[in-house]
């Protein structure tokens, strides 16, 4: 919990960093809800709306996680927006003058991210059959980055996946038979190594800022990016898990793998399907390995909320979606 | 032995409790979690009426495939064990088979609503129990 000393001291510190570098007095300050590993904060001044995105308390956690740190998030942000890519505005990263910890500051962007209003409001009817193809459209800009520029993000291929997935499965050490065919499956099926791209790592309905009008107007956390597979990013958000129901609509729950393809290639990508189809498998086992570590994070009382139970038995959707996948299905 | 109410009724009427008189007295991030508790609790139910028999019946495909006697725990890392030698696979009917059954089961007691368990039922897919 924030005391209320630690509160204005946070408050007080945001409103100097507003003078210094924002040009203008900090109003409206209101916490964000949302993104369960980041704190994020909105705040208005000199008129425009901003939004201050940090780890919790402003400290990064220390070692284990694979994710990017803040700075190096906001520095990855940067380069992505200056290449036409949807994504906020990053306009100042936190230094230890700010007294704010780690964290950068970001032009706030106006829309809806909760998947089951975008897939299921009226408002969003309109759109919604044009969402995939601008998925498309901007991953393969996204992918035709020159990725020898990025500097400070790690490097992953579908064999590290593989093995960083199977590693942790094997040390929950309960027995999970179709996570076993999965593995073997994708070992045999690996695609040829290749780590030529920035790659999102998490681009899926959730990270995806809707408008009614406009569609797809920012992509948000990037604290997966790393240098890998493109079309890892064309197979995650395929997984079965992330359509919300919307089975009929492979893509996010609101489109066709045709369109997403076909934007892809309209915008200068290049699709491999054997490739494509191997990361939708290995993205289900993943989230299915994740659901598995959240039953270990209750068991092992690292948190012990109800929802956490809960997401433990929700391993075994991504067991039947495997079976069905593995032969051929979806 | 206990009397009436059984545990069955009595996590019912938990879960009827959480779900149509506190639930809907929160907001926010309570309500979320009372009603996630809520359907913890009917999970419970399902797991309490369904577990035996669908043990009883994973157990006794498992000593037939694996041709070995063991608790289901036991027999569960064998078969994974197989699984990842590559002595039992894909191309195993009665190991599919195995493997749809057991699924269609942690299904039933997990998540009974979900899209992908439905299809599976919808494709004649084989039942646990």
């Amino acid at each position: 919990m924030t005391s209320p000393a630690q509160a204005s001291d946070f408050t007080r510190a945001l409103d100097a960093l507003c003078a210094t570098h924002l040009g203008g007095a900090m109003t409206d300050y209101t916490r964000l809800s949302g993104g369960a590993s980041q704190e994020s904060y909105r705040f208005a001044c000199g008129g425009e709306v901003f939004v201050l995105r940090r780890p919790p308390g402003g400290v990064a956690k220390a070692g284990g996680s694979s994710a990017l740190s803040m700075t190096d998030e906001a520095r990855a942000l940067k380069q992505v927006h200056g290449a036409g890519v949807w994504v906020p505005e990053v306009v100042h990263i936190c230094t230890p003058d700010d007294g704010l910890g780690m964290g950068y500051i970001m032009r706030f962007i106006e829309g809806q991210t909760i998947a089951r209003k975008i897939l299921r409001d009226d408002e969003f009817a309109a759109i919604r059959p044009q969402l995939a193809a601008q998925c498309g459209t901007m991953l393969a800009r996204l992918h035709a980055l020159n990725s020898d520029e990025m500097t400070g993000l790690p490097r992953s291929d579908a064999a590290g996946e593989l093995n960083k997935y199977t590693e942790i499965l094997r040390a929950h050490a309960h027995p999970h038979p179709v996570f076993e065919l999965a593995i073997k499956w994708l070992s045999d099926n690996l695609p040829a190594a290749r780590a030529d791209a920035l790659v999102h790592g998490d681009f899926r309905m959730g990270n995806l800022m809707v408008q009614p009008q406009a569609g797809v107007v920012a992509i948000l956390d990037w604290e997966l990016a790393h240098i890998g597979d493109p079309m890892e990013d064309l197979g995650w958000p395929c997984v079965p898990s992330w359509r919300f129901g919307q089975h009929q609509n492979p893509v996010g729950g609101f489109g066709q793998r045709e369109d997403f393809y076909a934007a892809y290639e309209a915008a200068g990508g290049t699709i491999d399907r054997a490739a494509v189809r191997f990361w939708e498998i290995l993205g289900t086992l993943k989230w299915g390995i994740m659901c598995t570590m959240m039953a270990t994070a209750f068991t092992s009382g690292a948190d012990r909320t109800v929802e956490r139970a809960a997401i433990g038995r929700r391993a075994s959707e991504t067991e039947i979606d495997l079976l069905r996948m593995l032969e051929g299905q979806d | 032995m206990q009397d009436k109410p059984d545990i069955a009724d009595l996590m019912m009427a938990v879960q009827e409790f959480i779900s149509a008189e506190i639930a809907p007295q929160l907001t926010g991030h309570a309500a979320f979690s009372a009603r996630v508790a809520g359907n913890v609790l009917a999970l419970m139910q399902r797991e309490l009426a369904l577990r035996p028999g669908f043990r009883a019946a994973q157990t006794a495909r498992l000593e037939t495939l694996l041709g070995a006697r063991g608790s289901l725990e036991e027999l569960n890392h064998t078969l994974c064990a197989k699984i990842a030698e590559g002595t039992l696979g894909l191309d195993d009917a009665p190991l599919i088979d195995h493997l749809k059954r057991a699924t269609m089961g942690k299904l039933a007691i997990d998540q009974p609503n979900y899209a992908g368990y439905k299809t599976a039922q919808e494709n004649d897919w084989p039942e646990e129990g």
